[in-house]
C-alpha cells in the first residue's frame, strides 16, 4: 500500500501548494488592488487613527493633521485653503481624496514601500507608525502672487523653474476650501460637496493640469516656429506670406488676421515679425508648408501626448490625428482640435528658456519622516528630452523677446529684466468670449522662471487679447519669482 | 565470524523536548507582544497561559517517554505551537470584543484535548486493538452524525445544523465522527481491499469495480449528500466523502475508485447547486464576492480578503490590525486574522506547520507495517489536510466557502479535542512504526550473518 500512499502524499503536496499560491496571490499580488477598493473601510480606519504626514511649502504646512477629541482622532487642516487647494486636493472621510492627498497617499499615510526602512526601524524601536511629510517645490510668494493676480477670474497660472522642472506656482480659479470637505460634520460636508459638484464653474477641477483642455491659440505659434527652425529651411529673417486673408484650400472660407490687415508690405513678413505681431495668415501657411507630421512631432517633443505625473496625473495635451489642409492651417495657429493644459504651455516656454532641454515638471522636493523631519527621499530633476536644438532655442528666445519688447506682449515688460513671451487669444465657439493666454520666461541673476497664464472669461470678444488680460498676470508672477 | 549488534533507533524524546520548549517560547512571546502593544505592560495572564500550555505539553511529553518512547518527535511540538498561536490570536480578538471570555475557554479545551490525547496513549497500547471495533465505530459515527438532527438536542447555528447543545454547552459531534469513521473505513477496507481491488471488468486501461462492490462507496456518497441536505453543511460533507475516497484508493491502489468518487462528487455538487438555494448562493459569493448584489452575503469573505491584503507581506503586527471587523474572526476566519496581523510570512509559517504535521502522519502510514495502521494513519493525516484545504481554500477563494474549522487554531472545543485525539492516535501508530523489533538471535548453526525476521511480534 506504499505506492498509493506516496501518490496520496503528492496530492497533499498539490493541495498545500494551491493554498500557498492563493494566499500569496491575495496578500502580495492583489494586496494593493484590494486595499484601494472603494468599499474597503479598513484602510480608512487605519489611516484615520494615524498621524498623517503634512504637505509643506517653504517650511510651513499647507495641509496637516491635528489631534482632535472625536472618534476620528485626527482632523485634516488646510492652512491656506483655496490658494493651495488645486495642489493639495482634499482629504474627506466620506468622499475620499484628490490631487496630492491622493497621489502621495501612501507616503502621507506611511504605508509606502519607499518608507520601508523607516517602517522597519519603527517596528524595531516600537514607534507608533505614522505618515511621512511631503515637501513641495512651490514658492509661497509666487503662488500667492499668481492667486492675487488672477483676482478671482476663471483661469489658471503655472510657473516652472525651467532648469529643474520644479513647479513654483500652480493656481486654478475658482477654487474651494478643502477644510469644508475635511470636516468631521458629515452633514455639512455632504452639503458642501453637492454644492461644489453643482457649481457650473467646476471648482474641484485643477485647471492647470486636467479637466477640460484649452485650445492654445497663438501660443501654439511657438511650436510651429520651432518646427520651422528645426527643419533647417528657415531663419528668423526668412520671409513668409502674410496676406490679410488666406484662402483655405478645398473650401470657400478664408482665415484672416485679427486686425484684418496684411502683416507686412507686399503681403510678406519675416518669421520674427510674424511672431511679434502674431500674424495668423503667415503661421497658417507656414503650417501647411511644414505638414501635420512635422508639427505633431515638434509638439510631442514639447510634451504633447505624454502621460505625466507631477505626481498628480496630467491630462495629455493633443494635436489632431489626421487634419486636412484647412484644419492643418487652423491647427498651426492653435485652433481646430489642438488642446493643451496650462502646464503644457508653461513647458514649452520652459524648454526654450532651458536651451531646448525639457525638464519633467515636478511638485515634490523631498519626502521627510520622523520627529526631525529628516529627508528620506529627494527626487532628482529628470530630463524629458531635448525639445529643440540650442540654436533654435536661442532664435526662439530672440523672437519671444521681440514680442514683449515691441509686439503684442508689451504689458509683460519688467524694468531691468529682458522678458521673452507670447500672447494667445483662443476662440472656442462663436460668440463666446475667447480665452486669453500668455506664456513667458525671464532670467534675473540665478533665478529663472517660465510662466503660463490662461484667463477664461476674457470679457467682450474684441478686448480679450492675451496681451491685455493675461500678460499683466504673468508679469506679476515673474516679478515674484525673480524677487525684488 | 561477524557479530551482529542490534541497532536500536534513537527515541528522539530529547529532540521533542527541545522543539517543545521552542514552541512554548514562541507562543508565550507572542502573548507578551499582544500585551505590550495593547497597553505597554506584560499581560497578567502571561504566566497562566504560557505555563499552562507548556505544562500540559510537558505532561503529554512525559506520557510519551513512558508509554510510547519511539513516537514521532515532531507531532507534539507542531500541534502545541499551532494550539498556542490560536490561543494568542483568540486572546487578541477578545481584547477588541465585548465578549472577552473566548481565550480562557480555549485554554480549558486545550487542557481537555491534551489530556484526551494522553489518555489515548495511556489506554491504547496498540492501535490494532481498534480494529475489533470496526462496526461499533460505524454505528457510533452514524449516531454522532445524526445527533444534531434530533429535535430538542440539535441546534442550528449560523444556518448549519451540526451542533448539539445541553444547557449552555454546545458541541459539534461531527468532529468526533471524523475519528471513528476513519477507524471504520480503515477496519472495513483492510478486510475488503482484495475484493475491491482484484476483480471486476476492464474498460480500456481501467479495471472497473463489480456492481455489487459499489455498495460501500454509494453508501458513503449518500451519507455525505444526506449531511449536505439535512444539516446544510458543505464542509463536513466534503470532508467525509474525500476521506472515504482517499482511504479507498490507498486500500485498493486503483485509480478507478478516485475517478468514480470524483464523478459522484461532481454529480452531487451539481445536483446540490441546482437544487438548493444556499449552495447556489455560496457558489455565487465565491465567484463574485464584490458584486453589489452579493454585498450582504459576501461581507465576511470580502472583509477577510481586505484583512489579508491589509496585512501584506509582514503583517500589521499583533494587536495593530483590525481583524475584529471580520465576523467569526477567531474561528472560521482565524486564517485571515493571522494573515492581517502576522502577514504572508505568518501564514506561510502556519501552512508549513500543517504541512509538517500531515507529512509526519503520512510518513507514519508508510513506515507502519500493518494494513489497518497504514489506512488509519493515512486517513487521519488526510482528514487534517482536507480540513485545512477546505477552510483556507474557502477563505482565499480557491473553493466556495464552507463551514469547517482550522485544526488547533480556531476557537471551539469540539474541534480542538478531536484534533488532539488525532495527534494521540498518530503518536501511537508512529510509536509502533518506529519501535525496534524484539531482538532475534541468529543461531550460530544457521550461518546467517544478517538479521532476518519473518514474523513481527508486537
Amino acid at each position: 500500500m506504499n505506492r498509493p500512499l506516496r501518490r496520496l502524499s503528492a496530492v497533499v503536496a498539490v493541495l498545500f501548494a494551491a493554498l500557498f499560491a492563493s494566499t500569496t496571490w491575495i496578500q502580495y499580488f492583489q494586496a494593493d488592488a484590494l486595499n484601494n477598493r472603494p468599499g474597503n473601510s479598513r484602510q480608512l480606519y487605519a489611516e484615520l487613527g494615524r498621524d498623517r504626514g503634512s504637505l509643506i511649502v517653504a517650511g510651513q504646512a499647507v495641509a496637516s493633521s491635528v489631534p482632535v477629541d472625536d472618534p476620528y482622532v485626527f482632523q485634516r487642516q488646510y492652512a491656506a485653503g483655496p490658494v493651495y487647494a488645486p495642489v493639495t486636493g482634499y482629504y474627506s472621510i466620506r468622499y475620499g481624496t484628490s490631487m496630492l492627498e491622493r497621489a502621495e497617499n501612501d507616503v502621507l499615510a506611511g504605508t509606502s514601500d519607499r518608507l520601508f526602512y523607516r517602517q522597519l526601524s519603527d517596528l524595531l524601536t516600537g514607534e507608533k507608525p505614522r505618515g511621512a511629510s511631503v515637501d513641495l517645490t512651490l514658492d509661497p510668494a509666487v503662488q500667492q502672487a499668481a492667486w492675487d493676480a488672477l483676482d478671482g477670474r476663471k483661469g489658471s497660472v503655472v510657473a516652472l523653474d525651467p532648469r529643474t522642472g520644479d513647479v513654483l506656482a500652480m493656481v486654478s480659479s475658482p477654487s474651494y476650501d478643502p477644510n469644508a470637505l475635511a470636516s468631521h460634520d458629515g452633514e455639512a460636508v455632504s452639503k458642501q460637496w453637492n454644492a461644489l459638484l453643482a457649481d457650473p464653474d467646476d471648482p474641484l477641477t485643477n485647471r492647470a493640469i486636467g479637466g477640460d483642455l484649452y485650445p492654445p491659440g497663438s501660443t501654439f505659434k511657438l511650436v510651429t516656429a520651432a518646427a520651422a527652425l528645426e527643419s533647417g529651411k528657415y531663419e528668423e529673417s526668412t520671409l513668409l506670406d502674410g496676406p490679410a486673408e488666406l484662402d483655405l484650400p478645398q473650401t470657400t472660407s478664408t482665415l484672416g488676421n485679427d486686425e484684418g490687415t496684411a502683416c507686412g508690405p507686399n503681403d510678406q513678413v519675416s518669421l520674427i515679425d510674424a511672431l511679434r505681431i502674431s500674424c495668423n495668415t503667415a503661421f497658417a501657411s507656414l503650417g501647411m508648408t511644414l505638414g501635420a507630421d512635422a508639427l505633431r512631432t515638434q509638439a510631442e517633443k514639447f510634451g504633447f501626448g505624454q502621460d505625466l505625473s507631477v505626481p498628480m496625473r496630467v491630462t495629455p495635451s493633443t494635436f489632431p490625428a489626421d487634419p486636412n489642409a484647412p484644419q492643418l492651417a487652423q491647427s498651426a495657429i492653435g485652433q481646430f482640435d489642438v488642446r493643451v493644459t496650462p502646464l503644457q504651455v508653461a513647458m514649452y516656454s520652459a524648454a526654450i528658456a532651458n536651451g531646448g532641454v525639457l525638464m519633467k515638471p515636478n511638485l515634490v522636493r523631498d519626502v521627510r519622516a520622523g520627529d526631525d523631519l529628516s529627508v528620506v527621499e529627494t527626487p532628482a530633476p529628470q530630463e524629458l528630452g531635448r525639445a529643440v536644438s540650442a540654436s533654435t532655442a536661442a532664435t526662439l528666445t530672440d523672437m519671444m523677446k521681440a514680442v514683449v519688447a515691441r509686439g503684442t506682449g508689451t504689458r509683460a515688460q519688467i524694468d531691468g529684466v529682458e522678458v521673452a513671451g507670447k500672447t494667445g487669444t483662443a476662440q472656442h465657439g462663436a460668440g463666446l468670449p475667447p480665452y486669453a493666454w500668455f506664456t513667458s520666461f525671464a532670467t534675473k541673476g540665478d533665478r529663472q522662471v517660465a510662466v503660463a497664464v490662461v484667463i477664461e472669461d476674457g470679457g467682450t470678444v474684441d478686448s480679450a487679447y492675451g496681451g491685455r488680460l493675461a500678460a499683466p498676470v504673468a508679469k506679476q508672477v515673474m516679478e515674484a519669482a525673480l524677487g525684488g | 565470524m561477524a557479530t551482529v549488534t542490534p541497532v536500536y533507533p534513537a527515541t528522539r524524546r530529547n529532540t521533542e523536548l527541545a522543539l517543545l520548549v521552542m514552541a512554548v517560547l514562541v507562543a508565550t512571546g507572542a502573548w507578551a507582544v499582544v500585551g505590550l502593544t495593547e497597553d505597554g505592560t506584560l499581560p497578567p495572564g502571561l504566566a497562566l497561559y504560557g505555563g499552562g500550555l507548556g505544562g500540559l505539553a510537558v505532561v503529554l511529553h512525559l506520557v510519551l517517554r513512558w508509554k510510547a518512547q519511539y513516537a514521532d518527535p515532531v507531532l507534539l511540538p507542531v500541534a502545541t505551537l499551532l494550539n498556542g498561536l490560536g490561543l494568542v490570536v483568540i486572546h487578541r480578538l477578545d481584547l477588541s470584543s465585548s465578549r472577552a471570555d473566548q481565550a480562557p475557554r480555549q485554554l480549558l479545551w486545550s487542557a481537555i484535548g491534551i489530556l484526551a490525547a494522553g489518555a489515548v496513549l495511556w489506554v491504547l497500547r496498540d492501535h490494532r486493538v481498534l480494529r475489533r471495533y470496526t462496526f461499533t465505530a460505524m454505528v457510533a459515527g452514524l449516531v454522532l452524525l445524526l445527533l444534531p438532527l434530533l429535535p430538542g438536542l440539535g441546534r442550528t447555528i449560523n444556518g448549519a445544523r451540526i451542533w448539539i447543545g445541553v444547557g449552555p454547552l454546545s458541541f459539534q459531534p461531527g468532529e468526533l465522527a471524523k475519528i471513528v469513521l476513519a477507524v471504520f473505513f480503515a477496519g472495513y477496507l483492510v478486510v475488503h481491499r482484495d475484493a475491491l481491488s482484484l476483480t471486476g471488468p476492464k474498460l480500456l486501461f481501467l479495471r472497473l469495480p463489480r456492481a455489487r462492490d459499489l455498495g460501500p462507496i454509494l453508501v458513503a456518497w449518500l451519507a455525505s449528500v444526506g449531511i449536505l441536505v439535512l444539516q446544510r453543511d458543505l464542509g463536513t460533507s466534503l470532508l467525509f466523502f474525500g476521506l472515504f475516497v482517499a482511504v479507498l484508493y490507498v486500500a485498493t491502489e486503483r485509480v478507478s475508485w478516485i475517478l468514480l468518487g470524483l464523478a459522484l462528487f461532481l454529480a452531487g455538487a451539481a445536483l446540490a447547486a441546482s437544487t438548493f438555494g444556499h449552495v447556489q448562493q455560496r457558489i455565487d459569493i465565491w465567484l463574485h464576492p464584490f458584486a453589489a448584489s452579493n454585498a450582504d452575503d459576501s461581507y465576511q469573505l470580502v472583509q477577510g480578503l481586505y484583512g489579508m491584503a491589509n496585512g501584506g507581506l509582514l503583517g500589521t503586527g499583533l494587536d495593530r490590525g483590525r481583524p475584529d471587523i471580520v465576523p467569526f474572526a477567531n474561528s472560521d476566519f482565524i486564517y485571515s486574522s493571522i494573515g492581517e496581523e502576522l502577514g504572508l510570512v505568518g501564514l506561510f509559517a502556519v501552512l508549513l506547520l500543517y504541512g509538517v504535521l500531515v507529512e509526519r502522519g503520512l510518513r507514519t502510514a508508510i513506515a507502519v507495517r500493518d494494513g489497518f495502521g497504514k489506512l488509519l494513519a493515512a486517513g487521519l493525516a488526510f482528514s487534517v489536510t482536507l480540513q485545512v484545504f477546505v477552510v483556507v481554500g474557502g477563505v482565499t477563494r480557491v473553493i466556495p466557502l464552507t463551514g469547517l474549522t482550522m485544526p488547533f487554531l480556531a476557537a471551539g472545543g469540539s474541534s480542538l479535542v478531536s484534533n488532539w485525539i488525532v495527534v494521540g492516535l498518530l503518536l501511537r501508530i508512529s510509536d509502533l512504526a518506529r519501535r525496534p523489533a524484539p531482538e532475534v538471535r541468529n543461531g550460530p548453526e544457521s550461518g546467517d550473518t544478517g538479521v532476518t525476521q519473518a514474523v513481527r511480534v508486537p
